[in-house]
């Protein structure tokens, strides 16, 4: 194996969106040595799709707002699956980060007053989002950027060197986390740019790559969505919690092909949008389910009273959470009253004056005019759900963002499972990636400091394994026949001779596949043939093959990131078969109520063997175990912020009696 | 509407060289050029090199050159184009070259490191910030930019004379000095940086000649020119040419200060 | 490593060169644009040219520049003795009679320094003399290039003064309009076709002045809140409405100056009888 470059760190973020820039900032404000790792360029990362705003309950709009209400909103979004802890802290801390990103030069819309302003969404009971028109995480994800920056000026005057203590190692891919024993020693890596293999050695390594949106073919979610936290973690010995609990986003974008699953933000409804189907109707009333009978309203009279006397009126239906609405435009759309291209009209045109819907929702506006030909303060958008974001992750400890089993392993943002529960809140995910982001930060430096006089080692059979395992796809036509490398345990793929696969190809296939039977309406016969499908996809991407050379060649990367993928859609389909109910994000036709004995389970996922390598494992069982495990119960103040009436709809007999 | 097959020139290659290839690719309804850049990668040439992110046209990823002009490939619909029309796509040409539709665009991250960051007011602490709307409406517009760095490529300073990169920040991070100038709670003054006369003497100001190519190409529609390099070369002119304006702070300053 | 934000290890040769330079992608042609886009500086440079020579020839002209009560844009005020005599007209005899040469000389250096200095026309004869650039994206014929940093262009900075010349300058062009509506032996109160050419003039000159970007910074966009003037920034809004159409009012007010001019010019030279309304 060649030599490959080296370097020390203290605490390595892997993943620059929101989430690993606030960890990054957390870890060197306490003094680390921090290397922030991400596949895209600085500040491209996915969290500047975020359009909507931050959650945090500040009371700007309506001083009745308070973490206890935000709080009871996220359990009741999450249908009381969240891990609560998660949820407690998140309600508590969020208007102390949302505070500190205008410190570090943010920039929000404002109140009359001059305060920050916030807005309605979906779930929440007053306004609630901090927001910049509709990009507010473009504005998030530069003013970590800046700040960022702010450091690396601070350590510039220090040392004269900008990146002395923070530097973001731009366009690399992490494909392994490395371990000294169970504790974590490092991650390894490639430049994009130069297919270079590189290492970096650090105690404590924070993931924070985002989701898995990529795995599905119709998704709001950029290329960068292919898993790689969940995967690193797997091979880690890291445990993923309920991945079956998948958001479909009601409002994604249908036509024209090319851009279908483009999100058309929340705030659309939010300001006063409403869905229509064919017929003209506004069918969301249709489709309020008994746990929310009480706070939506009945008519379209009230619901519209309701934007200007929150108070007095109950907010329309659809401000339901995104999984209710999302169910509700599938089955309108099975029903046939669907859209000409297969989705439900959404229509501000009718509601706000058009220079209101150009200054409120600048990039809907532009966004349907380049893409689509369509002028939205004139006509209605088409809509349908579209994959977006994953409310499962790695298993993470509440207060600390350690990954289970892994000391010196934090997780925090998307890739991290439990704050939201079965289904996230709109606007949860910016506050989630700020409150959790600084406290994986926080505790990553903690940790690496306390163990600066005995840093853990990398030896260097891990790296030439990692680095076998990257170059894989390069020999992947040689290696019917030869007995490929020594170092990984290879499962030959029967007889030799056949040509190597296509990447992209087999991308397409495994889209199609969770697209099709593990997507928002799930049943059992479909999850078990996606789980043969992922088995046959699983031995074939192993002779993915590329052409050219390492530079800058997408057709590798894609290839590595396929061994992720498929690992998480099988965490996915393996949690979403186990769990016989509907519940958030999960929805089963056979299985269509929610069971209030699921409630008090987790189900988690670990790789069957991972010390063999991926190989070694059978491919037809698979690779993934699944394990139920009971949740803690919920701290009885925090309970008692419910009625009891609500209380008996989730939680099971003997829970309530506790 | 159906599918056709359009032409398109492409250029491959690296810093040793390289040239336009030329491909015939399907183009169905609705499609912009980045699809079809995909299409070239899924058929036919799997190892082309190009930069992209979110396809929406948000995170400035995916900039390149269409037909000579400065465009983001996912907002550039087909449409546009004849049908016999050959497409031409190649790289950013004011950046260094690594592979095929992929530039070094490092310039613009060093020089985002030399504009000083947002010096937060003293005695103001978080949640105690109270900005009103028609203060920040200004700032807000610059802070719309996605950093696809189209106006860094555009501008001639640059472009065209290599040279002038050591002393020109170039109209992104002109437009970020005005930015800050304009943060209704920006304390740079207090702690001596006095960014109107920075603007000048360090970012290079003065090389800008005011032709609105960074205008012409912003994909998010910011004017930049009339909005922040306008505003701040005017700024400068307080600072340095103007006699009334001098003469006025002067009178004012023994007067109460304000 | 990664994408170069790391500062080059040693300072960089000084290099040259543009699109072509040795380390961009290797493209021989200076541009790839295959739209018209020759046409928007060949025009302005077309427009400007005929103005030029219209203007040249007519400042220097020295005739025909009065037609009472109208006096030509060009030779207003009229400062020197041997201005012709205009009554209550704005010629005030500051040049005495070692003055040569035709007094629009005096006077026109003011609006002329107020466009040669105007943001509009700086983009547009620097596109369309100068080819810095010609168009975007395409290459620019110069080998060096600094801008407005240095001597001479580093004088565009005088927009500032050369805008309160022009309020000046406005205000006695308003007084010309007023003075429109007299007759022929100024007596008040009286109207022709050469009184609504003045008084479109003026309107599209004032529309000019005030869109300039200097004025926009002046009454508002110096500010930093705009909340603590709420006058200066009604002001402010107004302006920039204006400023946004700053291209089209330096064409129109070009062209209307020159109507002015050619209208007085036509009616004193008895080729054209300025009809009379009342």
């Amino acid at each position: 194996m060649s030599v490959v470059d080296r370097q020390e760190w203290d605490v390595v973020v892997v993943g620059a969106g929101g989430a690993g820039l606030r960890a990054a900032i957390e870890a060197r404000e306490r003094g680390c040595r921090t290397a922030v790792v991400c596949k895209s360029l600085f500040g491209k990362a996915h969290t500047v799709m975020a359009e909507g705003g931050i959650a945090a309950a500040m009371g700007n709009a309506n001083e009745h707002d308070s973490w206890q209400v935000h709080f009871r909103d996220t359990l009741r979004g999450g249908k009381f699956l969240n891990q609560w802890r998660m949820a407690e802290l998140h309600a508590r801390e969020a208007p102390d980060r949302v505070w500190e990103l205008e410190t570090w030069g943010a920039l929000f819309d404002r109140t009359e007053d001059g305060r920050i302003s916030q807005r309605n969404f979906g779930g929440h009971e007053y306004p609630r989002l901090a927001h910049v028109g509709d990009r507010t995480g473009l504005e998030l994800i530069r003013t970590l950027q800046q700040k960022v920056v702010a450091l690396q000026q601070e350590d510039f005057r220090e040392t004269g060197d900008h990146e002395a203590r923070l530097k973001v190692f731009q366009e690399c891919t992490v494909t392994r986390v490395l371990k000294d024993g169970d504790r974590v020693g490092g991650v390894f890596g490639y430049e994009r740019e130069s297919g270079r293999f590189f290492v970096l050695e650090a105690p404590a390594v924070v993931i924070a790559t985002g989701g898995i949106g990529k795995s599905f073919k119709v998704t709001s979610n950029s290329w960068e969505y292919t898993g790689d936290g969940h995967a690193l973690a797997l091979l880690a010995g890291a445990p993923l919690l309920n991945m079956e609990f998948v958001q479909f986003h009601p409002t994604g974008m249908v036509w024209p092909p090319s851009v279908k699953g483009i999100l058309v933000t929340e705030s659309v409804r939010g300001d006063g949008g409403v869905l229509r189907n064919s017929e003209g109707e506004r069918f969301m009333f249709r489709y309020v389910p008994d746990v929310f009978k009480e706070k939506y309203a009945e008519t379209e009279e009230e619901a519209d009273r309701w934007y200007d006397d929150p108070d007095r009126n109950r907010r329309p239906p659809e401000l339901l959470p995104r999984d209710e609405v999302a169910r509700a435009i599938n089955a309108e759309v099975k029903a046939g009253r669907g859209s000409p291209h297969g989705g439900v009209f959404l229509d501000v045109s009718t509601r706000m004056p058009a220079e209101v819907i150009k200054r409120r929702l600048p990039s809907m506006y532009h966004q349907f005019k380049e893409l689509a030909d369509v002028d939205i303060t004139a006509e209605a958008m088409e809509v349908g759900p579209t994959c977006h974001y994953v409310m499962g992750g790695i298993a993470v400890d509440s207060d600390s963002a350690a990954a289970r089993g892994v000391p010196g392993l934090y997780a925090a943002g998307e890739v991290a499972g439990g704050m939201h529960g079965s289904n996230r809140l709109g606007g949860n995910s910016l506050s989630d990636l700020l409150v959790f982001g600084r406290r994986a930060g926080r505790h990553a430096a903690e940790y690496a400091a306390a163990l600066a006089a005995a840093r853990p080692r990398v030896d260097d059979v891990q790296v030439d394994a990692a680095a076998a395992e990257a170059l894989r796809p390069f020999s992947a036509e040689a290696e019917a026949g030869t007995d490929g490398d020594a170092e990984v345990a290879v499962a030959h793929d029967g007889p030799g001779g056949r040509p190597p696969e296509n990447p992209y190809t087999l991308h397409q296939e495994l889209q199609q596949t969770m697209n099709d039977l593990v997507g928002i309406i799930r049943r059992e016969g479909e999850m078990r043939q996606a789980l043969e499908k992922l088995a046959e996809l699983r031995v074939r991407a192993r002779r993915a093959g590329v052409e050219g050379h390492r530079q800058f060649n997408p057709g590798w990367h894609l290839a590595l990131d396929l061994r992720n993928m498929l690992l998480v859609s099988e965490c996915v389909a393996r949690a979403a078969l186990e769990r016989t109910e509907s519940r958030g994000g999960h929805t089963r036709e056979d299985c269509p109520s929610m069971d209030r004995a699921w409630r008090r389970i987790n189900l988690l996922c670990t790789l069957t063997d991972p010390t063999g390598g991926l190989a070694a494992a059978d491919p037809v069982s698979g690779r993934i175990h699944l394990a139920r495990e009971t949740t803690e119960p919920v701290r009885p103040d925090l309970l008692a912020l419910f009625d009891k009436e609500e209380l008996v709809k989730y939680l099971a007999e003997e829970e309530l009696y506790e | 509407m159906s599918g056709y097959q359009a032409r398109f020139k492409v250029w491959r290659g690296d810093v040793d060289g390289g040239g336009l290839e030329d491909f015939q690719v399907e183009v169905n309804d609705g499609e912009v050029v980045l699809d079809i850049i995909h299409r070239l990668q899924a058929t036919q040439v799997p190892d082309l090199a190009v930069r992209w992110n979110c396809k929406a046209g948000k995170c400035g990823s995916c900039s390149a050159e269409i037909n000579g002009r400065p465009r983001l490939m996912c907002m550039t619909r087909m449409s546009v184009f004849d049908r016999a029309e050959t497409v031409t796509v190649t790289p950013l040409r004011a950046f260094p070259v690594i592979r095929d539709l992929v530039t070094d665009v490092g310039f613009n991250y060093r020089k985002a490191r030399e504009i000083p960051a947002f010096v937060p007011p003293a005695g103001l602490g978080p949640g105690e910030y109270r900005m009103m709307q028609e203060d920040v409406d200004r700032p807000q517009e610059f802070r719309k930019c996605i950093e696809c760095f189209l106006c860094q490529d555009t501008c001639h300073v640059v472009r065209d004379h290599e040279e002038n990169k050591t002393a020109f920040a170039g109209p992104r991070f002109l437009m970020r000095v005005a930015e800050l100038d304009m943060h209704p709670l920006d304390a740079a003054a207090d702690t001596g940086l006095d960014r109107e006369r920075t603007a000048q003497e360090v970012h290079g100001l003065g090389y800008c000649n005011i032709t609105k190519c960074c205008t012409e190409v912003c994909p998010e529609g910011i004017k930049i020119t009339d909005n922040a390099l306008i505003p701040l070369k005017e700024r400068a002119v307080d600072r340095k040419y103007d006699p009334l304006v001098w003469l006025g702070a002067k009178i004012r300053r023994r007067g109460a200060g304000g | 490593m990664a994408t170069g934000t790391e500062p080059p290890a040693t300072e960089p040769p000084q290099a040259r060169g543009g699109v072509r330079g040795a380390t961009r992608a290797a493209i021989a042609a200076p541009h790839l644009r295959t739209d018209r886009w020759w046409l928007a500086p060949a025009a302005t440079a077309a427009g400007l040219l005929a103005f030029v020579v219209y203007s040249t020839w007519r400042a220097f002209a020295d005739t025909d520049y009065y037609a009472a009560p109208y006096v030509s844009p060009f030779y207003s005020p009229c400062l020197a003795e041997r201005c012709r005599p205009m009554h209550a007209g704005p010629n005030w005899e500051l040049f005495g009679g070692w003055w040569g040469i035709s007094p629009a000389i005096i006077i026109l250096l003011f609006p002329l320094g107020f466009r040669l200095t105007c943001y509009y026309y700086r983009k547009a004869y620097y596109r369309s003399f100068w080819a810095s650039p010609p168009a975007c994206a395409v290459a620019e014929p110069h080998r060096t290039y600094t801008g407005e940093t240095r001597f001479p262009l580093v004088l565009q900075n005088l927009h500032r003064y050369f805008f309160y010349a022009a309020l000046v300058v406005a205000g006695i062009l308003t007084y010309d309009t007023a003075l429109a509506f007299r007759d022929e032996h100024y007596a008040w109160g009286h109207m022709g076709l050469g009184t609504l050419v003045f008084l479109l003039n003026i309107v599209l000159i004032w529309a000019y002045t005030l869109s300039c970007h200097s004025c926009r910074h002046i009454v508002g966009g110096k500010l930093k809140h705009f909340s603590r003037h709420p006058v200066r920034y009604r002001m402010w809004q107004v302006v920039s409405r204006l400023n946004a159409r700053h291209m089209l009012l330096a064409w129109a007010s070009l062209v209307s100056v020159a109507l002015a001019d050619l209208y007085v010019w036509l009616v004193a030279s008895g080729a054209f009888d300025d009809p009379r309304f009342f």
